[in-house]
């Protein structure tokens, strides 16, 4: 199998798992409040108005033809409209997601940046100090549960010491950069508004720092056995006996067969991030996807909690397709086996 | 016949006896093993040792810092943080435990069932565990629990419907490596059925994947749990759930710091009591697990 009908074979099978999404999130918003309609006009309404809305939008038909709508719509990127915001759930996932998606990946950065090396490092000197070190980092990363770290950091950083500053994206008196991506770091050197970078950065930093532990964490301890698990190999013995440089052996020999799963467990840190986020932003007043889900779910925002679910599920379905990819293109054996 | 049989029994027991042995030798699988065993005695007999009723409020005493009184303080209903903690030990373990029991046993079964038998079975069951790794399970947990309404029998439905998934995959790579052993196919031409097959040949060489996969889904699930209650959207108040009493805590986080700091402690220390002893585990039995 070459390549492209690699890459053929696997944009089907994404396009089957984002079928089944749509079926997931249609089968959801049935069992979502039994009466969504009862939810928004409350139990006094009368019956009229209830049965024309229930044929507005579609209810009155049966389920098969429902699903086909919801469908037709989805994919035209109609997610019907929330009742908090009154507005398009896809306009309001635009709005909130470049926020979630500033934060993400500044943790996921933090998290490869510190990830990897410690990982390497962790391997190469197995049994040392510093893995001891780096295993105890890892294990308090993966058990503690990140919204409370973020409450903790926020105490003694914000409330107590004042070195970082508190909730929001930007000081509360400094006015926003116009709107290009709608990531604020970006923006704002975009509006060459180095005030506003600065107090952009100060502000993503606490929450970064938190999100960043958890993925240095997981990406550490991938990284650290598949080191160590090549390591092992008869190549690496001969590199070392034909007397190459231990600099080149690390990086051309090992790092480089170690590097598939490591790829994975990026790819999987990401998921995990976007879940960070629901659990953090409302801590840290992120204005965010994590927080617009909250909020939907709390309030059972039918439209909204299907948009989110489904953005979400699109979203880490192509991020894992792009792994994949990446996977299929550093790994020959993937794409021929 | 009898005595080969026996032997091998005694044999596996010895096998578990020098595997525990080797677990608690590491450090950190001992140290998770203690905090493990200390978490199971809690959740047994922590309302006995709480000092107070963890409901009763008492709003002359609301959020007192710690003192001999309140070693943990009190909350912004007067109610005894230590004696709630106490009381949150029973409820995250049994969430954790159940879950785990229930999603690991579903996750086997199809497992085996789709690794020995292969064909339409295998490749549907497969397309049903991609279409669950498409979401991230906090995400489609949030929206099971959304949908079935705020309680702890709730909680553990929406964690157990996302987290059979990875046991049914993992064990399916087990049972293809082993499918066509020897010993399989000489158990198939001694006229074993599928059924003896599975369980008594089959199921041996998979069990220790998979309670190391559970235990480090024990830490896992602990905090999924933790987060739902977090957010809103699992056990309801005034429940002693520790999840749901750092939420109620956020309010005070400025100037009353135990409100959310002991319930947050007590999660992580359960966490990482599982996850080392898990990480243990997989060291002792040399396993890999993958996605």
């Amino acid at each position: 199998m070459d390549l492209r009908a690699y890459v053929l074979r696997r944009l089907a099978l994404t396009t089957l798992v984002l079928f089944g999404v749509l079926v997931v999130t249609f089968l959801l918003s049935h069992v979502i409040p039994a009466d969504p309609i009862g939810a928004i006009l409350g139990p006094q309404a009368p019956p009229e108005l209830v049965e024309k809305l229930r044929r507005e939008w579609g209810l009155d038909k049966p389920l098969h033809e429902q699903f086909i709508d919801y469908v037709c719509r989805a994919v035209r990127g109609d997610l019907g409209r929330s009742i908090r915001t009154n507005r398009p759930v896809l306009q309001d996932l635009l709005e909130f997601f470049p926020a979630t998606l500033e934060l993400a990946t500044a943790s996921l950065m933090l998290g490869v940046l510190v990830g990897v090396p410690l990982g390497t490092i962790s391997a190469l000197r197995r049994g040392s100090w510093i893995d001891h070190a780096a295993r105890v980092f890892v294990t308090l990363g993966v058990s503690t549960p990140v919204f409370w770290l973020g409450l903790i950091m926020l105490m003694i950083f914000y409330y107590r010491l004042g070195w970082l500053p508190g909730p929001g994206r930007l000081d509360p008196y400094m006015t926003p950069p116009p709107r290009v991506t709608g990531l604020i770091l970006l923006d704002s050197l975009l509006a060459g508004r180095l005030d506003a970078f600065y107090s952009a950065l100060r502000h993503l930093a606490m929450p970064a720092a938190v999100l960043g532990w958890y993925a240095a964490a997981g990406i550490a301890r991938i990284t650290r056995s598949s080191v160590l698990e090549v390591m092992r190999r008869e190549h690496v013995r001969t590199a070392r006996a034909k007397g190459l440089l231990e600099r080149i052996v690390v990086l051309r020999h090992i790092l480089r067969n170690a590097l598939m799963p490591i790829v994975t467990v990026i790819g999987t840190t990401y998921g995990g991030l976007l879940e960070g986020a629901v659990l953090t932003e409302t801590i840290f007043a992120w204005p965010g996807l994590g927080r617009y889900s909250t909020g939907a779910f709390l309030y059972l925002d039918f439209m909204a909690v299907m948009g989110t679910t489904l953005f979400i599920a699109v979203i880490y379905s192509l991020v894992n397709l792009a792994v994949d990819l990446i996977y299929a293109y550093l790994d020959p054996r993937v794409r021929y086996g | 016949m009898g005595d080969r049989m026996e032997g091998a029994r005694r044999t596996s027991i010895r096998g578990s006896l020098l595997m525990a042995r080797l677990v608690l030798s590491s450090p950190t699988g001992f140290a998770g093993a203690v905090i493990v065993a200390g978490l199971l005695i809690l959740s047994l007999i922590g309302p006995v040792l709480a000092p107070y009723d963890p409901y009763k409020q008492d709003m002359s005493e609301r959020l007192m810092p710690p003192s001999w009184e309140h070693p943990f303080g009190t909350d912004q209903l007067g109610r005894d943080i230590l004696s709630r903690v106490l009381y949150g030990c029973r409820i995250s373990l049994s969430i954790a435990l159940l879950v785990v029991a229930i999603s690991a046993t579903i996750g086997l079964l199809l497992g085996l069932v789709s690794g020995y038998f292969g064909g339409l079975v295998d490749e549907a069951l497969m397309r049903v565990t991609d279409l669950f790794f498409a979401f991230p399970r906090l995400i489609l947990a949030m929206a099971v629990a959304a949908a079935l309404g705020p309680s702890i029998i709730n909680t553990m439905l929406a964690i157990a419907t996302v987290s059979w998934p990875v046991y049914a995959r993992l064990v399916r790579a087990c049972v293809l490596q082993v499918r066509n052993e020897t010993y399989i196919e000489a158990a198939r031409a001694i006229g074993a059925g599928h059924v003896r097959i599975l369980f008594r040949h089959v199921l041996p060489m998979v069990v220790h994947v998979v309670l190391v996969q559970a235990t480090l889904d024990l830490g896992s699930i602990i905090l999924l749990a933790a987060g739902l209650s977090f957010i809103g959207l699992g056990a309801p108040p005034p429940t002693p759930e520790w999840g749901l009493m750092v939420s109620e805590g956020r309010l005070y986080i400025r100037s009353q710091w135990w409100v959310s700091t002991f319930p947050g402690l007590a999660i992580m220390i359960s966490a990482l009591g599982f996850n080392m002893l898990g990480d243990a585990l997989r060291d002792a039995f040399d396993v890999r697990l993958g996605r």
